[in-house]
């Protein structure tokens, strides 16, 4: 694939111009899914006015990397791009994305589904909120792991 | 043999450094911990095995029995909660 598959940045991205990107020239593609994450204004009951996202250069595309070739691995799709931003984001931000491609729409779905679980629990990511009481660190969510473990994966995260 | 030890979010902040270089005679990742649990009182307290900690050798993910060898990345962090 000419363009990369994983990028980990400051800056902000363009979810039209990326799909459009990862469906030129493949006329085997009938469906598209994705999924993008935002930055909320509350989290566990107090207002958030900004969060700073800290990651593990290197470990993180590689993470994320082998998370595509194992969703390529489980599911009949084409192509799969992740994009995650870093640093410091408001809320209304635009958080992460994830796009997939196939011949029909179930495999798509499943595939970004799959890729997302999988991104929340094993992809080295850390956010700190600011709130009015001062800033946190987030904490993982046993959910989280649950939802990996529907993909016959168990996390060991939270 | 010498190992890089990195820190993340905030384990990072309660040792107050983002990496160290170390020599050691440690042979697996829990004969790591056991060294740096000596090291400082922050290094106690952040890597104590009553914590949620996350490790990986060489950036994977490891649990405490993974073998380490010279010049290898080890990184400690808490649950991870990107997306």
């Amino acid at each position: 694939m000419a363009t990369a598959r994983v990028s980990i940045q400051t800056g902000d991205f363009n979810l039209a111009g990326e799909v459009d990107t990862l469906r030129k020239n493949d006329k085997r593609v009938g469906a598209v899914c994705t999924f993008t994450g935002t930055v909320r204004d509350r989290n566990d009951g107090l207002s958030v006015s900004s969060m700073e996202l800290e990651h593990y250069p290197g470990m993180t595309e590689k993470a994320i990397e082998a998370m595509i070739d194992e969703a390529i691995e489980r599911f009949d799709i084409f192509a799969a791009r992740v994009v995650h931003r870093v640093g410091l984001l408001q809320p209304l931000d635009q958080v992460v994305m994830v796009a997939v491609t196939s011949a029909h729409r179930g495999e798509s779905f499943q595939a970004c589904e799959f890729l997302m679980d999988y991104l929340k629990t094993q992809a080295p990511f850390w956010k700190k909120e600011e709130t009015p009481e001062g800033a946190r660190w987030v904490d993982a969510r046993v959910s989280d792991d649950a939802a990996l473990a529907k993909w016959g994966i168990r996390a060991f995260n939270a | 043999m010498k190992v890089t030890i990195k820190y993340f979010a905030s384990i990072r902040e309660a040792i107050g450094q983002g990496s160290e270089s170390r020599e050691t005679s440690a042979l697996t990742l829990a004969d790591l911990r056991d060294e740096l649990l000596a090291a400082s009182p922050a290094h106690a307290a952040s890597l104590a095995r009553g914590k949620a900690v996350r490790m990986a050798v060489n950036q994977v993910m490891q649990g405490e029995t993974a073998l380490l060898a010279d010049g290898c990345e080890v990184a400690f962090f808490p649950p991870v909660t990107g997306g």
